[in-house]
């Protein structure tokens, strides 16, 4: 897309000389404090909830169901990034080398959240119906799933996950900073040629993962299509995400005359394509199920479609995919900072509500129950994830420097 | 057959206003002579006129002043359009026309329906999309007065040009000549119309406007 004829200076782009201030975090940016209120908010939840949680027995598969929910919202985001990174190199993006430092970012907390998922694993007795022994034994089903579902060998997945989503987001991100060093375009050629085989461990991981941590939640039942619906989702949250930190960074001085309202246009096509995405997948599962109309299968929807969790089911077919798709067709929304932090804000909710929808049915059959633990939970993980982000964000440039693509993103322009 | 003439000369020329000028065409150097001579010409107030170039010149709609296309309003239309008909076509089937029941399934499964609407709501968008492009163009037009011009030949090559069109309000022959040379173009000259052959020679004479080979002949004036 490099134009040899465009003209030196239009009306709305900022100069293509890059301004040394915006290309990194300014010493007295309030950006650089996410680390410390990131780990404030991540000790107050996450300290909060143990406490809260752990106080009365009664109280501990709460603890462990919201936590889940928490961990699983800032875990979606950071494989989003993860996916983005994976992708624009697989493609050779040129449009999007402005905005990656930030997906490469948000990838960098992966090794963080494994964190977050080292005391569920101690929850799991009240989290997996299958991780009791003498409940296998009374369940053909579950008996027959054994070689799979034990609990050795799910531990050992999930390790096996957050290595694979740490050793890709270390080395890509390793490479890229590199360059901002050395300028080596051979750098770009290794990750383009690495990327298509890590695309691959991360469709497997995270559908492998999806298919563990949300699916085995109800054991006997199984959907095929689970592991991309989750995808869907994250990949849907991730793109909110990045919206809203360029119209954040924006808003604030950082990246002026680098990241330009037609990033944000393309940032906001990915949302649309990912809210319409995640739609398809929903349905896809939805109507097979519906069509097929085998007991075994339809119980997922049967739980979700009773009490207070049937307007949770219509809330996200009407607020996941309705509204923000009428919302965000039109180009005037796309390049509007305000109107795109707006449905950003929304889809973030409206993911959140989503996971909660494919916890919680586990733990309150009987409707939805909001807890205290559900908001502490949350506040923690997010505390965490800014934190790691906002870490990241401060030890390197904002941009990737000597990207041998980086004069093509600065003058992209949508035609 | 003259009914075929006439559905063949309505596709081989432009829907024009009448007049025996169709304007003027200004020839510019550089793609960023003709961004600037763009906002001249906007900025001037000139409304029926146009830029063609060899390829896509980033943000010359804003230098011209063009307002956002309808088209995705169409394409909305279109694509709702196609979603009801897919919607509509399987309802009155399956509840009116051969109401069947499937599986011990309601008369109206709308979950069903949803692929067909879907895959029909995609495609009106994309016809609508298409075929709305080509009306808001006027294509397909396979003859243009401007190409009489020999030196328009280059639009698809190397030439950066500016047509502004006779029926403008502001047009006036010297003066708009005179504001595309001080926007610093290399060349201007007046073009015919081929779309009013009332006021020139019957079109069976040899060099008449729009039917002639020869391009130069068709220009009632050139300016170096």
């Amino acid at each position: 897309m490099s134009d040899p004829g465009h003209p030196s200076a239009p009306a709305s782009h900022g100069p293509a000389v890059l301004r040394g201030a915006s290309l990194w975090l300014p010493a007295e940016h309030s950006w650089r404090r996410l680390p410390a209120i990131g780990l404030v908010l991540a000790v107050v939840g996450l300290g909060g909830s143990l406490a809260l949680g752990l106080a009365s027995e009664a109280a501990r598969p709460q603890l462990w169901h919201s936590w889940l929910v928490g961990a699983l919202f800032a875990l979606s985001v950071a494989l989003g990034g993860l996916f983005f990174v994976l992708v624009q190199h697989a493609t050779q993006a040129g449009w999007s080398v402005v905005v990656r430092r930030i997906a490469e970012n948000a990838m960098a907390t992966l090794p963080f959240l494994a964190l977050l998922f080292v005391p569920l694993l101690f929850g799991m007795g009240d989290l997996f119906h299958w991780s009791h022994a003498e409940a296998v034994k009374l369940d053909p089903l579950l008996l027959h799933k054994q070689p799979y579902l034990n609990v050795k060998f799910f531990v050992l997945r999930t390790v096996a996950y957050f290595v694979i989503w740490s050793a890709l987001a270390l080395w890509f991100g390793r490479l890229s900073k590199l360059q901002d060093v050395t300028g080596d375009h051979e750098l770009t050629r290794r990750m383009r040629r690495a990327s298509p085989v890590a695309l691959l461990l991360f469709a497997l991981s995270v559908t492998f993962f999806a298919f563990d941590w949300l699916m085995s939640l109800s054991p006997d039942w199984y959907s095929t299509i689970f592991g991309l619906y989750f995808f869907a989702g994250s990949a849907m949250a991730f793109f909110a995400f990045l919206a809203l930190v360029v119209i954040a960074a924006r808003r604030t001085g950082l990246l002026a005359g680098v990241v330009s309202a037609e990033h944000q246009h393309d940032i906001a096509k990915l949302l649309f394509t990912f809210v319409a995405f995640w739609a398809y997948m929903a349905f896809s599962q939805y109507l097979l199920i519906w069509y097929a109309n085998l007991p075994e299968e339809t119980v997922f929807f049967a739980h979700r479609n009773v009490h207070s969790w049937s307007l949770a089911t219509a809330g996200l077919a009407l607020g996941h995919f309705v509204v923000p798709f009428f919302f965000l067709l039109p180009r005037t929304v796309k390049r509007s900072p305000t109107a795109l932090a707006v449905a950003a804000t929304w889809l973030l909710a409206m993911h959140l509500l989503d996971l909660y929808w494919l916890v919680m049915p586990n733990l309150h059959p009987a409707g939805m129950a909001p807890n205290l633990l559900d908001a502490t939970a949350l506040i923690g993980s997010c505390g965490l994830f800014m934190a790691a982000f906002g870490f990241a964000l401060k030890r390197q440039a904002l941009v990737p420097l000597r990207d041998p693509r980086l004069p093509e993103s600065l003058t992209f322009e949508n035609v | 057959m003259g009914a075929l003439k006439g559905i063949l000369r309505g596709i081989m020329r432009p829907s024009l206003p009448p007049g025996e000028l169709f304007g003027a065409l200004a020839e510019f150097a550089t793609p960023a002579e003709l961004y600037h001579a763009c906002e001249g010409v906007r900025d001037a107030g000139y409304t029926r006129w146009d830029a063609h170039t060899p390829f896509p010149v980033h943000g010359l709609e804003r230098a011209m002043g063009l307002k956002a296309s309808r088209l995705p309003w169409v394409s909305l239309v279109t694509g709702l359009g196609g979603a009801a008909t897919g919607m509509g076509l399987q309802g009155w089937i399956s509840t009116i026309a051969y109401p069947l029941v499937i599986s011990g399934k309601p008369f109206f499964s709308w979950p069903a329906f949803i692929p067909v609407t879907f895959e029909l709501g995609v495609l009106g968008g994309a016809l609508g999309a298409v075929f709305g492009m080509f009306a808001f163009n006027q294509l397909p037009t396979l003859h243009h007065p401007l190409f009489a011009s020999a030196r328009f030949e280059r639009a698809s090559d190397d030439g950066f040009f500016i047509s502004i069109e006779s029926w403008d309000p502001l047009f006036d022959a010297d003066r708009t000549v005179d504001l595309l040379r001080r926007l610093g173009s290399t060349g201007v000259e007046l073009v015919a119309s081929s779309s009013k052959p009332a006021k020139l020679p019957p079109p069976s004479t040899p060099g008449a406007p729009g039917t002639s080979g020869t391009s130069g002949d068709a220009t009632t004036r050139a300016t170096p």
